[in-house]
């Protein structure tokens, strides 16, 4: 292979390479075969096509946040629904087609064999295509489960299943024709993310349906909120960072014609890496109503993982050592060397954010999405960007189009990461600070309006650093679209290998794990049990113990009308903008009220706690207004709240409320253990019109005398805003009296 | 809210931390003496698996 980056290899001459069984048996006879560059050419098309689809929807709901205007007075485009379009799209569409990109063209080379199927190959990309299709088009109807990242509902839940495995069974069948000994690192995280992403999806996604889209959660509350995170902060781990270290481990010494700084490094940091992420989940829910020892396990676990994260990206910079002249003038360097820095800064920072102290200003801030954004706009991009000027020339046998153009991407792209994540650092501490600032006499010096409606110049300036890192990308298209133009394709690559003999010869300081070096199917169940050990032992004892949740005799299930309007709630994607978790500082219980308990969630399927408030905390905001305030408020937020950032949601005072499916949701409701009576399922509409009829003559009853019909979606949102945190307040008035 | 009393509440539950504790610290150190006492040939043909043209199979 040439050292000289982006130069095409002359790919049609079959590439020679002596095996050790040639050294040891000595008479073996070569194949010849062919490498399937196609697959990875259609892989390297969807990374880029839903790349930029991913992130316009990011600027479309950047910009929302600066000109309510944008949301368009439409469901479909309001940012409850445009957000998790824009982060499911951005980490599946784009860094999944990404992974298979990579992947496809590092596996088969370093097993020197063909991918093992062509047709699953291409069941695989048709598949996670239409995964992600069906995916824009239910979030964008509104089909949501309501949990982060984990958003799509259950039959494209049961397709992504399928066609993961789909991706597994290729990956294994590929390994284990191999014609190469020994499993190079990269592939030990290719498995590593193959194991657990399906034992993740697969335990997060426990879901009871109710109807063909919809379904409930099989957990509730604090349970939900656990099993989510765990999941969310690990989809992090095995979907964001191992695999792309593993492209890291195969790309970056190909772009640099030299080998990995440490290989010893490597294979400590992988195991490292894969045993200590797994536990670091509860992190995301530091100060809330989850068991405090959860809380810090995943604080003590994620300081370790400073040390194999680091170990990974010092292992990347290293491999440069000697060789930084190379990087001055070679894109595809400077796009790996910036998405290694971005990687070390962001699980830096991670931990850093999983303390208790520095948590209690970062979340709920912007600081979170700088954070996401170091490592999505620095690591995942940047690292995909460098693949893609490196893997084009060598597919279609040319030269890249344009060493200018992919410089001023790359220049384009680090100046948009730093005007994206400088405001929004800056954004995010001011406000935090801004939350927990009181008067000399003791009172709250800030409106939570206030400190939104200070964010705005900030959240613009992260629109135009967005704007910039879009402009790098669609360069980026402009420039490969015109090497593909000069060049032609290389669908097969010959190549040739001499196939591995059936019994190893064993050297004379043979070593355990050199054994597992050579078998992937153990390599399999090694590293599914080292995560599976770390994932039971977080989540056996609050599933386990019912003594766990302390459950409050106040807190009764939602009523038919109180249960619609949480999955209206849900639907419009509101857990986007508002928590539901008060945490135990003076600030929020001043702000707020009483702080949450995790008692108060056991009927939540799923839990709404959110993790960002762009919006204020509503977990109490039951009773805090009338009825007709909220009725107001959600038609035009800025008829209450002056300056408010908050979409309109006038199609709810427009659209019926669904009542054929109540019935469903409460037997539904009912298996998950929801104690509604027996044979309630049919009478429940009956009470639900009631307690609609009640609030329709509220809001008649106001000043405004508005007059609605109690069939209405806002009259059920209504219902269910108006209980949020009231079983508390209940007990305290009976305390009281 | 005491780590040891929900784990006091599942029969036998204190096996788990510890076993998982041991089972990587067992593992993890194994792997380091491995590491550590690896054959330097073996580690150097290892890294060169990338790179297929050169000769990198003297294991």
């Amino acid at each position: 292979m040439s050292t000289t980056p982006l130069t095409g290899n002359t790919n049609n001459a079959p590439q020679s390479s002596v095996s050790d069984e040639k050294i040891h048996g000595g008479t073996l006879q070569a194949d010849h075969f062919f490498y399937d560059n196609k697959i990875v050419k259609m892989f390297a098309y969807a990374t880029m096509f839903w790349g930029i689809v991913g992130m316009l929807a990011g600027l479309l709901a950047a910009f929302q946040l600066v000109f309510p205007v944008l949301n368009m007075n439409t469901a479909a485009t309001t940012f409850g629904r445009v957000r998790p379009v824009h982060t499911n799209a951005v980490i599946f569409a784009f860094v999944g087609n990404g992974i298979f990109m990579g992947v496809y063209y590092s596996l088969q080379r370093l097993c020197k064999a063909r991918m093992f199927n062509d047709r699953l190959s291409r069941f695989h990309f048709w598949g996670w295509q239409s995964i992600i299709v069906l995916g824009a088009i239910t979030l964008l109807a509104g089909y949501t489960t309501g949990k982060e990242y984990a958003e799509l509902e259950w039959p494209i839940d049961i397709l992504i299943a399928i066609v993961w495995v789909a991706f597994g069974w290729n990956m294994f069948g590929t390994i284990l024709k191999r014609r190469e000994r020994h499993l190079y690192v990269a592939i030990w995280f290719y498995i590593a993310t193959f194991v657990t992403v399906a034992m993740l999806h697969i335990v997060n996604s426990v879901e009871l349906p109710f109807t063909w889209l919809k379904s409930y959660s099989w957990y509730a509350g604090v349970q939900d909120a656990l099993v989510q995170w765990w999941y969310g902060h690990n989809a992090v781990a095995f979907f964001l960072t191992t695999p792309y270290l593993g492209l890291m481990y195969y790309f970056l010494p190909k772009a640099a014609g030299r080998p990995v700084y440490s290989y010893r490094l490597s294979i400590i940091h992988f195991w490292a890496l894969i045993f200590l992420y797994i536990w670091a989940g509860p992190h995301h829910l530091l100060y809330t109503a989850l068991p405090d020892w959860a809380q810090s396990l995943g604080t003590v676990f994620s300081i370790m993982l400073i040390a194999p994260s680091w170990g990974g990206m010092l292992n990347g910079l290293m491999t440069l050592r000697g060789a930084w002249d190379k990087v001055r003038e070679d894109p595809v360097l400077k796009f790996l060397v910036v998405a290694v820095t971005a990687y070390g800064m962001a699980t830096f920072e991670g931990p850093m954010l999983s303390l208790k102290n520095v948590n209690a200003i970062s979340h709920f801030t912007d600081w979170t999405i700088a954070h996401v954004h170091v490592g999505a706009l620095g690591w995942n991009g940047f690292l995909t960007f460098g693949v893609i000027y490196w893997l084009i020339p060598r597919l279609f046998n040319t030269k890249l189009y344009s060493i200018k153009l992919a410089n001023w991407h790359f220049w384009i792209g680090t100046l948009g990461i730093v005007f994206y994540t400088i405001p929004m650092y800056w954004a995010g501490f001011m406000q935090s600070l801004a939350w927990k600032e009181f008067t000399p006499e003791g009172t709250l010096k800030y409106q939570f309006l206030e400190t939104v409606t200070q964010m705005r110049p900030f959240y613009m300036m992260r629109g135009i650093g967005g704007t910039f890192f879009l402009i790098g990308a669609l360069i980026m298209i402009y420039n490969v679209w015109k090497t593909i133009k000069a060049g032609s394709p290389v669908e097969d690559e010959a190549a040739s290998a001499v196939p591995l003999t059936k019994t190893y010869e064993v050297h004379s300081k043979e070593h355990w794990h050199r054994w597992i070096e050579r078998r992937p199917v153990q390599l399999l169940i090694g590293s599914l049990v080292v995560v599976a050990i770390g994932g039971l032992i977080e989540i056996i004892p609050t599933f386990l113990v019912k003594s766990n949740i302390p459950t409050i005799a106040s807190v009764k299930p939602y009523t038919p009308l109180e249960l619609q309007g949480r999955d209206i709630y849900v639907r419009e994607g509101c857990y986007t903008c508002h928590s539901q978790m008060i945490r135990p500082f003076r600030s929020e219980v001043a702000r707020y009220g009483e702080y949450s308990k995790a008692g108060e969630f056991v009927y939540d399927h799923p839990f709404q706690w959110g993790s960002k408030r762009t919006g204020p905390d509503l977990a109490r905001v039951g009773g805090k207004y009338p009825d007709s305030w909220h009725f107001n408020h959600m038609y035009k937020p800025s008829n209450t709240s002056p300056g408010s950032i908050m979409p309109q949601y006038t199609w709810l005072f427009d659209d019926d409320l669904d009542t054929a499916v109540t019935a469903a949701k409460i037997r539904a409701m009912q298996t998950l253990g929801v104690p509604y009576p027996a044979g309630y399922d049919v009478r429940a509409n009956a009470d639900l019109m009631k307690q609609a009829k009640t609030i329709k003559d509220n809001l008649y009853d106001s000043p405004e005398k508005i007059n609605i019909p109690e069939n209405k979606e806002i009259i059920a949102v209504i219902a269910y805003l108006q209980r949020l945190g009231k079983d508390i307040k209940l007990e305290q008035k009976t305390a009281a009296q | 809210m005491k780590f040891i009393h929900y784990l006091e509440s599942i029969a036998g539950v204190g096996i788990y931390p510890l076993a998982s504790l041991l089972i990587f610290f067992l593992f993890f150190t194994a792997l380091t003496v491995w590491v550590l006492r690896a054959d330097k040939k073996y580690i150097r043909a290892l890294k060169q698996i990338p790179f297929p043209e050169k000769d990198h199979t003297q294991l």
